[in-house]
């Protein structure tokens, strides 16, 4: 240990930096921080501010409310707390339900597109292709196709199935649509992955006599570990996000089970002007957010 | 001016240095409320004879009515050489989200539409300015319009809206479908009777013939207007609690949900399900807007009416909503644009006939009642209930309560709970949103 150290400081003396150079990372990162402290961290704390008021950008008395848009959101007997936890549980369980499909399953694909074969890149066309749609486009095509009553889905299937009015459907419909209208995107991401894996561990891996599923599990899987960890976090944080396929393709039906806290908050804030409790809303799913992200980061570094 | 310099110390006391915002609020000398009181200043609304002026129109006609807004417009232009009046559309949902904002940035239209459930809460929040002048000098009165729909644009004693049209429920219906269950296709149903009895030979055909859709295009349209036909209200008049979950309400969507039961409709029925299986031939009525009168149209084989929705209660009634022009703040008034504003919004309203083409009825009487409008057959079918209709109060923030109904509806609908339930745990919510509002806006 203590030789480390020693290392480590004849390391740091052997290349001294200039005392005047002090602001030269500071300068580097200025233009960043600087966006990101107006576009960022000034409204992050502004919407703190703004979430102890019961605030309308038009109104003129905006009263300080102290802690009540936080409390009102812990009070079973107050007008949000009921939707509130509904659309929470609505954004937890897509959360749940769509992240293992939207890691996997492109993982599955990008393994195959990455051999060589004839029609490679049509095939990662393919995949690809649906995420270019905008998030209109796709729910209001299958709202159509999955239309209970009159929806091709139904009719290819034979089936009598409330795709987007009933549950738990809803869910099938809004987590199928989101993996198939998404996964190219992560598939992409696994593609390009792997293509940074040095060729000479599979070489090395062949010598020592490794099978498929043997390469995979020590040469690919590790050699994707960051990006797993980016795709995992994305992922988790644009499904926590979703927004567009609840608000487009069941308007939250049945009364309100499939309604996301992001389309409930922009309902509150947007809609009904109460940017005071909307933003005490988010600050709680931010909240929720950042302690799913700490896990999923600490599950990652423990395994390395 | 005495209440503007108040709100500034008071703002200032408050420390909100949001420099853009504050500055709103004392614009133009004064809340909207002191300038309700001031006396008309203005005369002569029809002609205008000052400098040339230009003003920005912005309103959410993105549909098939877009393009007759926009040939008025062109013609309104062409009459008035002084006046240029240039019109910006946006979706309805970013129209209402858009519009408060550039007035509160001092960016805001001079001339906009709004819906009238719409209008309290956007005077209420300081957004519009008030009318009462602008009616006096255009000598606009209840008489010239319906009384529910003239009342309907006032808040708190001063008038914020002039009436441009009015869109209620109508019953539209496909012929060759009840001509295949024996039904008279030119006869549609006038009484609960009558349309249940129809509804009857349709399942006998094996047709589903009115589609209870969950969703609140058209759930709640329809569930309003049952309410009042049984003789009940959504709200009490000054919205001080809510009352659909009472004994009407109940039976209303009772009346709704027991469709679905009897297998008149199907269950689960998608959004706008209702109406594609009216053109489809699966369905044979759906009670929707009259906007929906040039989508059938443009189907082609499609022999479809349209009548006045059935009288299932003990009384008619419909529901309707309405576009009413509203004049937005600005940062300082330009009396020049006031005049021109008042121009246009006169010479729309009495050129209203061309609006009825795209699917409207028109708010001013002497046009819906002339023979042109009568020709208009669809149009005039459905306007024929314009004595019945019914509005939400015009109380600041009512829509958020009315919100909390849809998904009461919904859950009926679907059968996910009973109505008399769905109803209670929604009305429950809705009275702490009333109650929240009237902290916020004032009682």
């Amino acid at each position: 240990m203590a030789t480390l150290t020693a290392k480590a400081s004849t390391a740091r003396a052997a290349t001294p930096v200039a005392w005047s150079g002090w602001a030269t990372p500071y300068l580097f990162m200025a233009p960043y921080l600087v966006l990101f402290c107006v576009f960022v961290l000034a409204p992050a704390i502004y919407g703190v501010w703004v979430s102890l008021h019961d605030w309308d950008f038009l109104l003129e008395g905006r009263p300080f409310v102290g802690l009540d848009n936080y409390t009102a959101l812990f009070d079973p007997a107050s007008a949000v707390y009921a939707d509130f936890w509904m659309s929470m549980r609505a954004t937890g369980l897509f959360t749940l339900l769509s992240v293992p499909f939207l890691v996997v399953l492109p993982l599955g694909i990008a393994l195959l597109l990455n051999r060589s074969f004839r029609g490679r890149t049509f095939f990662r066309g393919l995949f690809f292709a649906p995420y270019v749609l905008g998030v209109a486009v796709v729910c209001l095509m299958w709202r159509l196709l999955l239309d209970p009553n009159l929806g091709l889905v139904d009719w290819l299937l034979g089936t009598d199935i409330a795709w987007t009015t009933s549950l738990p459907w809803g869910w099938v419909a809004l987590v199928g649509v989101t993996v198939w209208w998404t996964l190219g995107f992560n598939g992409v991401i696994y593609l390009a992955g792997m293509q940074d894996i040095p060729r000479d561990l599979y070489d090395a891996a062949k010598v020592d006599g490794a099978g498929r599923w043997a390469e995979f599990r020590h040469v690919t899987l590790p050699g994707l570990r960051p990006v797993m960890l980016f795709v995992i976090t994305t992922t988790i944080l644009a499904s926590a996000n979703m927004f567009g396929q609840s608000y487009l393709l069941t308007q939250g039906a049945p009364g309100g089970e499939t309604r996301t806290a992001i389309v409930y908050i922009l309902d509150q804030g947007l809609g009904q002007y109460k940017m005071g409790s909307a933003s005490a809303m988010s600050y709680v799913l931010t909240l929720a957010l950042i302690v799913v992200s700490v896990i999923n980061f600490r599950l990652f570094r423990g395994r390395s | 001016m005495q209440m503007s310099l108040d709100n500034l110390t008071r703002r200032r006391a408050l420390g909100l240095g949001l420099g853009a915002l504050v500055l709103t609020g004392c614009g133009g000398g004064g809340g909207p409320r002191q300038a309700a009181q001031q006396p008309a200043t203005t005369a002569a609304p029809t002609t205008y004879t000052g400098p040339a002026v230009s003003l920005s129109f912005w309103n959410g006609f993105t549909g098939g009515d877009g393009p007759f807004m926009k040939r008025l417009i062109e013609q309104f232009n062409a009459a008035h050489p002084t006046i240029k009046v240039t019109m910006n559309v946006y979706q309805w949902a970013d129209y209402y989200a858009k519009v408060p904002a550039a007035v509160a940035a001092g960016q805001g239209p001079d001339l906009g539409i709004m819906h009238v459930d719409s209008v309290a809460t956007n005077a209420a929040r300081q957004v519009v300015l008030p009318l009462d002048d602008v009616a006096t000098a255009l000598a606009l009165t209840e008489a010239d319009f319906s009384p529910p729909v003239w009342q309907a644009g006032v808040y708190k004693g001063a008038r914020y809206s002039i009436p441009l049209d009015v869109h209620p429920l109508g019953m539209f219906y496909n012929k060759t479908v009840l001509s295949k269950a024996g039904l008279d296709p030119d006869n549609p149903p006038k009484t609960g009777e009558e349309y249940l009895a129809e509804l009857e030979a349709l399942k006998k055909a094996g047709i589903q013939g009115h589609w209870a859709t969950p969703f609140p295009f058209t759930s709640s349209m329809q569930f309003g207007s049952l309410l009042y036909q049984h003789g009940g209200q959504l709200f009490a008049d000054d919205a001080s609690v809510s009352r659909f979950a009472e004994e009407p309400g109940v039976q209303a969507l009772t009346w709704l949900v027991e469709l679905v039961n009897k297998g008149y409709s199907p269950k689960n029925v998608g959004q706008d399900a209702d109406l594609i299986a009216l053109q489809n031939g699966k369905n044979a009525f759906n009670w929707n807007g009259i906007w929906s009168i040039n989508t059938l149209r443009a189907v082609k084989d499609l022999e479809w009416g349209v009548a006045p929705l059935p009288q299932i209660g003990t009384k008619p009634a419909a529901w309707a909503g309405s576009h009413q022009f509203v004049v937005f703040k600005q940062r300082t008034s330009d009396q020049n644009k006031l005049t021109a504003a008042k121009v246009f919004i006169n010479w729309i309203s009495g050129h209203s006939i061309e609006w009825a083409k795209a699917g409207q009825v028109p708010a001013r009487k002497s046009i819906r009642d002339g023979a042109e409008f009568q020709a208009l057959t669809e149009q005039a079918a459905i306007g024929s209930q314009i004595d019945n209709l019914y509005f939400l109060p015009s109380v600041a923030g009512i829509g958020d309560a009315s919100a909390v109904v849809d998904q009461a509806i919904n859950a009926a609908i679907l059968l996910k709970k009973s109505p008399k339930d769905a109803l209670t745990e929604a009305s429950a919510k809705a009275d702490k949103i009333l109650e929240q509002n009237r902290k916020k806006y004032g009682a």
